[in-house]
């Protein structure tokens, strides 16, 4: 599904990206960990399509980025630690203009919008505005507009920022439930700090260090007391450099 | 725009397999100004502030420049253009930002649309909002400084200087929004470039209210077309490379 | 990166032709050419007012270029170019105006006036000013010369301002010199041209071209200098 062969980016004489290899299968879980500055966020907006690699090859469902991003977007769900709303307008009409962002049939745009604010559980909030919503809300809500368009992958960018632990538990929920990780519909990728939470939901690590793959490897061939470990020598090398 | 249609590999529980790479074109020219409008008339921070500001600014250049019935008619367009900038300034600063901070900038280029599509469909705000404080100056212009203003000439030239202002207003915006300063960086980055339209909107007015003739106005409201063509569509190609990383 | 040896040495010679250039043309002002008609010797620093404005004016043609070249290619040497034109273009016109306003102060009797050349002057002047503040306002080094190279080609509308004001303006008070004048015959807008005036005139324009396309080349130079110790600043920190 998504293919990423000796990917380099640099920032002026800076290297950020410094030969990336990574294969991730339909339907796995990936959880993509590394320290800050390790290129986490750097390697994500390049799978968006939001930042141009400097070398590499990056092949997402069939389509090579940056030259087919239109189709590569298509397929993408994104949910950030920023909202991606607007304050100012409602649930229901945040969703609407997203939705023909996305090109979502016009007949199926109202239906769709509902089930997604159904299966998040806001449907009773669709006419109020997002400045109203608490953080819990608006990551609901963030994850209904990025499922709008029913992505083939689906990209979690810190997705448990300023989540208390209820929000966080229902963000669990709607990952596993709505999202359809489970049933191995969607491809993931998420980013996180947490590394818990990396090791419940997903199916394989890989750990960013220096620019580079540090480690690769599914969860099912660890223990959940392994995985700080395994993240605690990859990343290590960098602080006793 | 051409309009391929493909089969992605999605999960499709819900949709058909046909559908189109990219999003129409008008399709998200429209949406965006839609959403802009949609959120403006909730909120109405950001026309507020404006009209708020160019009501205090004709009211100060009024109270400054007490001036006799001819001077009046020869100051006025230049009170209506500065006006206009420095108010436009203000909510030009303000929608780029909102955009950018919550990360929305981002969900937009995340879509798959054309990049020009979101920068016309920004810029058609900008340009009613601008076109508001325009209007409303027409108003306050004819009482305060006892000038008739309501010309369907003046407003011609009123119409295409919004125009040509929020053209470039949005392009200069979108970069100043990434800066440090960039409250203070988009009236210095802006200004230089919207003075050939500030001054041929200033003079086309001017010229106008005076009562000169035809061929002392018009070559300045041709140049002024000339003008927001050009930006329009230095937007177009120009707008991509601001966006793009 | 290593410098191949012919380079350095057209470079060097060009230097030495700039030198020379400049050296002729001090002469020929101040003592080839006689005292203008009306104006006396206030008339003789026109030259240096006018090689200034053609050296500003070509290198921030040089910067739309490079511009237009940087977003196309990507490649960072149309970047140090465009900056390097822009900051050498903001030298030559506050030299063009600075003479003027030494010239303006015993023809005009005034310092500055708001006279639509002038102002254009300005405000170009301060559209090129404003692209050094965004250079220094954006951190990402990339967006810097993206941003940086469109804010280049929007800054050249106000070079090409000031190019037609004098055509579109008719009351402008400043001397149209190059191309037929609107101007009335008055006294200030009237530059009788001896042969001689001519000669020292073109000579001085073309020296001060020569002399931006030597700092040019010295520029790029010393960014590229500073680039490579940054870069292996680098090497040794990611190597260390």
């Amino acid at each position: 599904m998504i293919e990423v062969e000796n990917l380099v980016k640099t920032f002026g004489y800076f290297p950020v990206l410094r030969g990336v290899d990574l294969k991730v299968e339909r339907g796995q879980f990936l959880a993509f960990l590394g320290p800050n500055g390790s290129g986490k966020t750097t390697m994500l907006r390049i799978l968006q399509g939001l930042a141009k690699p400097t070398s590499g090859r990056v092949l997402i469902g069939g389509w090579e980025i940056p030259k087919e991003t239109f189709a590569v977007r298509q397929q993408l769900g994104v949910v950030s630690h920023l909202p991606l709303l607007y304050d100012s307008l409602t649930a229901e009409e945040n969703l609407l203009f997203f939705a023909r962002l996305y090109d979502v049939p016009a007949a199926e745009r109202g239906d769709r919008v509902h089930t997604m604010l159904q299966q998040v559980g806001l449907d009773k909030r669709a006419k109020s505005v997002v400045q109203t919503f608490s953080r819990g809300m608006v990551q609901r809500l963030a994850i209904a507009r990025a499922l709008l368009h029913d992505p083939a992958i689906l990209l979690l960018d810190e997705p448990y920022t300023g989540l208390d632990v209820d929000a966080a538990a229902l963000l669990d929920h709607l990952l596993t439930e709505v999202a359809g990780v489970k049933d191995g519909i969607r491809t993931v990728i998420m980013t996180t700090h947490d590394l818990g939470r990396a090791y419940q939901h997903a199916t394989h690590v890989a750990i960013l260090s220096r620019g580079k793959i540090g480690y690769y490897g599914p969860t099912s061939a660890m223990t959940t007391d392994e995985l700080p470990r395994i993240y605690a020598e990859t990343v290590g090398m960098v602080t006793t450099a | 725009m051409s309009v391929t249609t493909t089969t992605p590999e999605t999960t499709s529980t819900t949709q058909p397999k046909k559908r189109r790479l990219r999003t129409p074109y008008f399709q998200v020219v429209a949406s965006l100004a839609w959403k802009d409008l949609r959120a403006e008339a909730r909120g109405r921070e950001m026309v507020n502030a404006m009209l708020l500001f160019s009501i205090m600014a004709v009211l100060i250049f009024s109270f400054a420049l007490e001036l006799d019935r001819q001077a009046q008619e020869a100051t006025v367009g230049g009170v209506l253009w500065v006006t206009i900038a420095f108010a436009g300034t203000l909510g030009l600063g303000r929608s780029l930002a909102a955009e950018k901070d919550k990360g929305s900038l981002d969900a937009l280029l995340l879509a798959p649309v054309e990049r020009s599509a979101l920068f016309y469909g920004k810029m058609i705000g900008n340009f009613l909002f601008t076109l508001a404080v325009g209007f409303l100056l027409v108003f306050l212009l004819t009482v305060l400084f006892n000038v008739n203003l309501f010309r369907p000439v003046l407003w011609l030239i009123i119409v295409l200087g919004c125009l040509g202002f929020a053209t470039t207003g949005t392009l200069v915006a979108s970069m100043s929004v990434h800066a440090r300063a960039r409250e203070m960086l988009l009236p210095i980055l802006l200004l230089p470039v919207i003075l050939p339209i500030i001054i041929s909107a200033t003079r086309a007015s001017t010229a106008l209210l005076t009562e000169l003739k035809t061929e002392d106005w018009l070559p300045w409201i041709q140049l002024l077309g000339v003008v927001d063509f050009v930006f329009l569509l230095a937007g177009f190609f120009l707008f991509d490379f601001i966006v793009e990383e | 990166m290593q410098y191949s040896e012919s380079r350095t040495r057209n470079l060097r010679w060009l230097t030495y032709a700039s030198i020379g250039l400049f050296i002729i043309s001090f002469w020929m002002i101040f003592s080839y050419v006689g005292p203008e008609r009306t104006q006396g010797e206030v008339q003789r620093i026109f030259y240096t007012h006018l090689g200034a404005f053609f050296a500003s004016f070509v290198l921030f043609v040089v910067a739309l270029i490079a511009g237009i070249q940087y977003l196309r290619t990507r490649h960072e040497k149309w970047d140090d170019l465009g900056l390097s034109a822009i900051e050498l273009g903001l030298i030559f016109s506050l030299i063009n105006i600075v003479t003027g306003a030494i010239w303006a102060r015993p023809i005009w009797n005034t310092w500055w006036t708001w006279d639509p050349r002038l102002t254009t002057v300005a405000i170009m002047w301060l559209a090129y000013a404003a692209y050094l503040m965004l250079r220094a306002g954006i951190e990402d080094p990339n967006r810097r010369r993206r941003f940086a190279a469109v804010y280049s080609i929007l800054a050249f509308s106000s070079v090409f301002l000031t190019i037609i004001i004098i055509r579109v303006r008719p009351d402008t008070i400043h001397p149209v010199v190059a191309g037929p004048t609107s101007t009335s015959e008055g006294i200030e807008g009237d530059f009788a041209m001896s042969d001689r005036i001519t000669t020292t005139l073109l000579f001085t324009i073309f020296t001060y071209v020569v002399i931006s396309i030597t700092l040019l080349w010295h520029r790029i130079r010393l960014e590229n200098r500073t680039k490579l110790i940054q870069a292996r600043k680098m090497k040794l920190l990611l190597n260390a």
